[in-house]
């Protein structure tokens, strides 16, 4: 078994190098679902080796923190080339480091806020909802939400993406008041899980009512599973968004095709795989638009995101006050 | 140290013993380097900072002692009867009973949790059954819902290691005190505590040392970040701050509490044993009476049910997707197979030297390497690895061999449990002889060693390849899309909505590694007994 296994090993490393040899190969980071067999990663590698020439890899991390400490702890000797998969709670931290180059992708994106960052171009966008059985009744906003006995499962925004986003959205919409919509939902949380497949997982279970998720996942299972069962809850402080981006690492030995990978990124190829694979909006609208039955996108002031800047100053803060409001 | 009398067996000089100690002591050696040496790669990668032991920390070392020895206490606490009873008993599919009993323990964490929480949830078998009576639903989260999931994780394995100790005692012991007309309560007091006072320690220790690293399952059945574990503190130092500084000063944290609970367990006497036997079966004449019957079947009965029903959810909810899965989850699960494959022959390589080693002495260095495997946070290797790999190697290019590596260490420990016990028996027993003929090295394996050891050769290759099949490891740090594992596409499916295919996936990775486990634990069988 084993000397198999070294052979093969080998024999991997040898196929690798040679390949690069022979075409350019771009690589690309991202986060694990993205690469998996049900994400968009194989569409779009087909798509885009299908015009670039060259061979495009995925190479997955974790999620989108774990891309980011990924890229540090490689620094500059990185052999990526692109790093696809931050949100806007992680660009501040991942512009610091210095690793990102400047970028100048042109697209008419189908954001409803403004987007200007001259590392980071997005590529999908969702807003964090709570998701419910369409048959129950769902609260209207946090207050009701902490007033009702409806029991609902969240991630922790220590290891998850989703549960930093719930931090943010409380504390986009309610400021100072944030630590009492805490003291409100904590009768209300029945567990909090590490990441997001445990919570949807309890939720689907049973375990509770309502689950932290996007306002798009109803829509994989309409679409997917053909069940109508399950509806997000609207509130009408807004929706915090997610807005997913990627950027060029300025150690690349690839810059021209990694621009050509950007631009592609916006390009209907690319966005037209998105809604029905990662399960978000696409940064810029497909010709074919939306699948029918995709949730709908919001107005403008029901969308709140923090700026950059703001969200990594205000992280640490939000965190202390979901710690001590849930930890009595 | 003090001067302590000790068996002639074991004053000799080291040129005298059967086989070297040397490559015992290498194997610890190596084992001590990598889990050091990559938490020493995570510490010196740190760019300042480091910031210390905040209230946080605290509270969270805190929890998690207190956690990680109620989980310890009742685990073994609940082994004791039912391995008693399961020692005593003889009965059709007791063997294929005592290997299902294992299965817990190597289920991957986030199918476990959901199968815990669909008998014993919210919603669960247990609270519909109570709602038909109108009683309210089971409160399962809090610190007594951690124990709980951490005794089914490890009530398995407290039982098989408390098992093994009632096997060791001769069957010629149990006849002799049976003409002696011992009841159950004289060979309680003669054979089964002294028994009990060797092994106990040793199977705590160990318990304690898994659970001081528990995590996702903590703060899942917790219910909040109340239930901050060290691990969890960690996982936040390396994922939320990237403060590798402060990881790795938790991480040795972890260590050290793991070593204290290894040296306080090593410090019980092990006592004289029980000699040799013919190894002919055993007769409970002691345990002929009603109540005893009675008091057993209970036992069985209890951990039947307790081990028995989450796996029974885990097979309800992925029967239905099995014969359907798709492509990659059958290339993950040949993945798989091959990693527990490489992970098994490596447990061997290091472990039997390693066991025969500390049954020549080299007690404390041995067993000290052993257990580190199980304290060290499997992230800190993963990430010290990836520091100490990245400027030499691709890290997806040696992601296979590196898991099977990582799953290896954190197997070492039941292993060294399952070996040393017999190995130091069988070195008790033939050393002398051997010596006298002139029989050592290779000679002395395979006639003496191997023989004797089949049985505990075969557990520990099982269970070793089982964990390592069931376990996600270091893959996730290391992966490329062509080479994950059956764990990770199980993950990979749950986070793509595919609930149902990722619980079909957790089936079949269930179905592997109960096979697996089979096939090497039967594989190794010799005698009547087990």
């Amino acid at each position: 078994m084993k000397p198999l296994f070294v052979a093969s090993a080998l024999l991997a490393a040898t196929a690798a190098t040679t390949a690069t040899a022979e075409t350019p190969e771009l690589v690309v980071f991202t986060y694990d679902s993205f690469v998996s067999e049900w994400g968009p990663g194989p569409a779009v590698e087909e798509a885009f080796e299908a015009t670039c020439g060259c061979d495009l890899k995925f190479v997955g991390a974790g999620d989108g923190a774990a891309l980011l400490a990924r890229i540090k702890l490689e620094g500059g000797r990185s052999e990526a080339d692109i790093v696809l998969g931050l949100d806007t709670n992680l660009t501040a931290a991942a512009k610091e480091t210095g690793l990102f180059a400047p970028i100048a992708v042109d697209a008419n994106y189908a954001l409803p806020i403004a987007w200007a960052d001259d590392s980071f171009a997005p590529y999908d966008w969702g807003y964090f909802a709570f998701v419910h059985n369409a048959d129950a009744a769902a609260p209207a906003n946090f207050r009701a939400l902490g007033d009702s006995d409806a029991k609902i499962v969240i991630q922790d925004p220590r290891s998850s993406t989703p549960g930093l986003g719930l931090l943010m959205w409380v504390k986009a919409a309610y400021g100072d008041e944030a630590p009492a919509i805490w003291e409100g939902l904590s009768d209300n949380i029945v567990t909090v899980t590490k990441g997001w497949s445990e919570a949807y997982g309890l939720f689907l279970e049973g375990e509770a009512d309502m689950v932290l998720s996007y306002t798009t996942s109803p829509a994989y299972h309409l679409i997917a599973e053909e069940d109508g069962s399950k509806a997000a809850a609207l509130f009408d402080e807004g929706h915090y968004m997610q807005v997913e981006v990627a950027g060029k690492l300025a150690a690349s030995d690839q810059p021209e095709l990694a621009d050509q990978f950007l631009q592609f990124m916006v390009s209907d190829a690319f966005q037209s795989i998105i809604p029905t694979t990662n399960w978000m909006f696409p940064a810029v609208m497909p010709e074919g638009g939306l699948p029918e039955g995709f949730a709908e996108t919001l107005s403008a002031d029901k969308s709140l995101l923090l700026p950059a800047g703001d969200a990594a100053a205000l992280r640490d803060e939000a965190l202390d006050e979901w710690l001590s409001a849930l930890s009595q | 140290m003090a001067e302590r009398a000790q068996p002639i067996g074991r004053a000799r000089p080291a040129s005298l013993h059967p086989v070297a100690p040397w490559p015992g002591t290498c194997a610890a050696l190596g084992v001590a380097l990598l889990v050091l040496g990559t938490l020493a790669a995570v510490a010196m990668r740190a760019e300042g900072g480091g910031s210390g032991f905040g209230p946080a920390e605290v509270s969270a070392l805190r929890f998690t002692l207190i956690q990680a020895s109620l989980s310890a206490v009742f685990s073994v606490g609940l082994a004791i009867p039912v391995a008693r009873a399961l020692a005593r008993r003889r009965f059709a599919g007791r063997r294929v009973l005592i290997t299902i009993l294992g299965a817990p323990f190597i289920l991957p964490v986030i199918v476990a949790i959901l199968g815990l929480l669909a008998v014993f949830g919210r919603s669960g078998w247990i609270s519909d059954a109570l709602g038909v009576f109108g009683i309210a639903p089971l409160r399962i989260y809090g610190l007594h819902g951690v124990v709980m999931a951490h005794v089914f994780f490890n009530l398995p394995l407290a039982t098989r290691l408390i098992l093994q100790g009632w096997q060791e005692i001769p069957a010629e012991r149990f006849r002799l005190a049976a003409q002696l007309n011992a009841g159950p309560r004289a060979m309680w007091r003669l054979l089964e505590a002294p028994m009990l006072r060797r092994i106990l320690p040793g199977v705590m220790a160990v318990i304690f040392a898994i659970c001081l690293s528990s995590f996702a399952v903590a703060l899942t059945l917790g219910g909040g970040p109340k239930a901050t574990t060290l691990e969890l503190a960690i996982y936040q130092a390396f994922h939320f701050d990237f403060d590798l500084g402060r990881a790795a000063v938790l991480s040795t944290v972890q260590l050290g509490l793991t070593v204290v609970a290894a040296v306080l367990a090593l410090r019980v006497p092990v006592g004289e044993g029980f000699g040799a036997g013919l190894d002919r079966a055993v007769v409970r004449w002691d345990a002929t009476g009603r109540s005893a019957t009675a008091l057993d079947v209970v036992w069985i009965g209890f951990a039947t049910l307790f081990l028995m029903l989450p796996l029974l959810a885990v097979l309800v909810a992925g029967a239905p997707g099995l014969l359907s899965l798709p492509a990659p989850v059958w290339s993950a699960a040949w993945v798989s197979v091959q990693v527990a494959a490489l992970s098994t022959v490596l447990l061997l390589l290091v472990a039997l030297p390693l066991s025969a080693s500390i049954a020549l002495g080299r007690r404390q260095l041995g067993e000290i390497a052993g257990i580190l495997g199980l304290a060290a946070s499997p992230l800190v290797i993963g990430t010290g690895l990836f520091v100490l790999i990245y400027p030499v190697a691709n890290p997806a290019h040696v992601a296979l061999p590196v898991t099977a590596l990582v799953n290896m260490v954190m197997a070492l420990p039941f292993a060294l449990r399952i070996l040393v016990p017999r190995m130091q028996q069988v070195m008790q027993q033939n050393a002398r002889l051997a010596l006298a003929l002139d029989m050592r090295g290779p000679a002395f394996w395979r006639r003496v060693i191997w023989p004797r050891c089949r049985a505990q050769i075969g557990f520990a290759a099982g269970l070793t390849a089982a964990l390592s099949l069931g376990d996600l490891g270091v893959v996730a740090l290391f992966a490329d899309p062509e080479t994950a594992t059956l764990p990770l596409q199980v993950y990979r499916l749950m986070g793509a909505y595919r609930m149902e295919t990722a619980q079909a996936a957790a089936l079949l990775l269930f179905i592997l590694s109960m096979g697996a486990f089979w096939l090497l634990d039967r594989g190794g069988k010799f005698h009547a007994e087990a």
